[in-house]
């Protein structure tokens, strides 16, 4: 009798839960959803491919040529996009009654979202894997060895803005359906923040529409070192969005808590 | 005396305006097997909740082997298995299991745990793809993970057929025999009678009756005699035998008595009581009575 009820002997899991074999699964997870893999990994490889072939890839910029701004900037949609899904899957999770079952287990809250952030930072750094591979295939982006590794590193971190906003949306939109609105989204932001055209070939009304919009911010910080260019409301435009879908994500998810 | 399993004092849930639960004082021993009955809305899954520690009582205090329900959590001594819901489509069977077990610092093996379910053989198949019944089995593999020492069952065998629910208790009873703690929440009268040691009646957010199947059983057994007799003589008709209970309303008297003939008897030859009326009350009507509308 004593056996079922001896506390002492009874330990607690130590990180609040957090495992290696929760990420593999959650990984596993992702990796075997076809549309996850259609619109993370292939979209924007393919992307690159089409746009990086246009007139004048061999221009300079910055320390590299047209053809590596552009492989940075389809990197950047690739990992966003990807960490988006990954976050909108908290939501469902919660929709379904998961994250209640989770809380019947040892699991600590903020070992899920550590979890949770892992799984979209390790899917970003796929997807900029992939673009960057099919950019080296390609063989027309030139830029220094440490500015590739440094765009590819800023790049993962800006991802996690889009990990915050994917949460967000997913509360918003409760159902399997976030990604039809996270995808399009993102690409209408990713127009207008300059990911797939420059910046200064708009028109000046619609360039400062653009410098208030959550992808102009990420995609001058992470082009940074390849261009030796960072405005100052670049910076404040990416430090702004990620607090700003990082409290939207916190607020949805509290109110939701008492459900849960 | 061992730590109850269970301890809940004076507790209260207010969502907003409605009170969810009103007050319920409820101990329970190690080892017991403890039927939550009660019409749907009684606070029956809101009472769980907060022994579960999913909620927080709005007044009195809830205590699970005489430690807060959440430390009893990640101690993994309580369990519980719910309705519907909590499970990943996209996640195999042996996934969730897997998932699940990484998550507590003593547990089963995983085989171990899918052999006892019975979903061994379904262990690569997507939850997506099982049945109601195979999700079940899935939820119970979980929940037994850690080897609880108090489990909460919510209306655990919805949707099973007789051959499934008559397994299902018999594993139930044989690990409560091993000293495991089961507190069910039902609506189906039956299932309590059955396989609970104790029932516990709830309506309304509060206990309406506590006691072994058969002491509610009492309640239900017998009939109501009801009678007009003014100047009512309260304490003969309470020596009469087999009278459990007399209530006097004004020129009304109702008494609840195993043998109804009896009291008639009485009434019509030896007293002025007039307007005899005799009701009697199956299982159902006393669950009914004592959850009902009416307080």
């Amino acid at each position: 009798m004593s056996t079922m009820t001896d506390v002492p002997a009874r330990r607690v899991p130590p990180l609040g839960g957090f495992n290696l074999t929760l990420l593999r699964i959650e990984l596993f997870r992702m990796l075997r959803n076809r549309r996850t893999i259609i619109f993370t990994l292939i979209l924007p490889a393919a992307l690159l491919l089409t746009v990086g072939n246009q007139k004048g890839w061999q221009d300079t910029a910055g320390s590299g040529n047209v053809a590596a701004y552009i492989l940075i900037s389809m990197a950047l949609y690739g990992a966003a996009l990807t960490a988006a899904a990954t976050g909108s899957m908290v939501a469902l999770e919660r929709a379904v009654g998961w994250s209640r079952q989770l809380r019947l287990t040892p699991l600590h809250p903020v070992a899920y979202i550590i979890v949770k952030a892992l799984v979209a930072l390790s899917m970003g750094a796929l997807a900029i894997l992939a673009v960057n591979v099919v950019g080296i295939l390609q063989g027309k982006a030139e830029m220094p060895l440490h500015v590739w590794i440094e765009a590819a590193v800023v790049t993962l971190f800006c991802t996690l803005t889009f990990a915050a906003l994917g949460v967000f949306v997913g509360y918003l939109v409760p159902s399997e359906n976030a990604m039809q609105i996270l995808g399009p989204g993102l690409a209408l932001l990713s127009f207008l923040g300059g990911v797939f055209i420059p910046i200064d070939t708009y028109a000046e009304v619609v360039r400062y529409v653009a410098y208030w919009t959550p992808m102009y911010g990420v995609a001058e910080v992470a082009r940074a070192p390849l261009t030796h260019d960072l405005p100052w409301f670049a910076i404040v435009n990416a430090v702004g969005w990620f607090a700003i879908f990082v409290a939207g994500a916190a607020w949805r998810m509290s109110k939701d808590t008492a459900r849960v | 005396m061992s730590t109850p399993a269970v301890r809940l004092s004076g507790v209260t849930k207010d969502f907003g305006p409605v009170q969810a639960v009103r007050g319920i004082d409820l101990e329970l021993a190690q080892g017991e097997v403890v039927a939550f009955l009660g019409p749907n809305g009684a606070g029956k899954t809101t009472t769980i909740d907060m022994v579960l520690g999913l909620s927080q009582p709005t007044g009195g205090t809830a205590e699970v082997l005489g430690m807060a329900p959440r430390r009893a959590v990640a101690h993994g001594l309580v369990s519980a298995v719910m309705q519907t819901g909590g499970l990943i489509k996209d996640l195999t069977v042996r996934e969730t299991v897997e998932y699940t077990a990484s998550l507590f610092a003593e547990t089963m093996p995983v085989d171990e745990a899918l052999a006892n379910a019975g979903i061994a053989s379904i262990a690569d198949r997507k939850v997506g793809k099982c049945s109601g019944g195979e999700q079940q089995r899935l939820r119970f593999a979980m929940a037994l993970l850690p080897d609880p020492a108090l489990l909460l069952l919510d209306e655990p065998t919805t949707g099973m057929d007789v051959e499934g629910r008559r397994t299902f208790w018999s594993a139930i009873r044989k690990d409560a025999d091993k000293g495991r703690t089961v507190l069910f929440a039902t609506h189906y009268l039956e299932e309590a009678d059955q396989y609970a040691d104790r029932i516990v009646l709830i309506s309304r957010g509060r206990i309406v009756a506590d006691g072994t199947g058969a002491e509610i059983r009492a309640l239900a057994t017998g009939r109501t005699v009801r009678a007009t007799w003014p100047g009512a003589d309260h304490e003969a008709l309470a020596a009469l035998p087999g009278v459990d209970q007399v209530d006097v309303r004004g020129e009304q008297v109702l008494v609840h008595a195993k043998d109804s003939d009896e009291v008639a008897r009485f009434l019509l030859t030896q007293t002025a009581a007039r307007d005899l009326e005799i009701t009697s009350k199956n299982l159902e009507d006393a669950f009914l009575s004592l959850t009902g509308a009416d307080a």
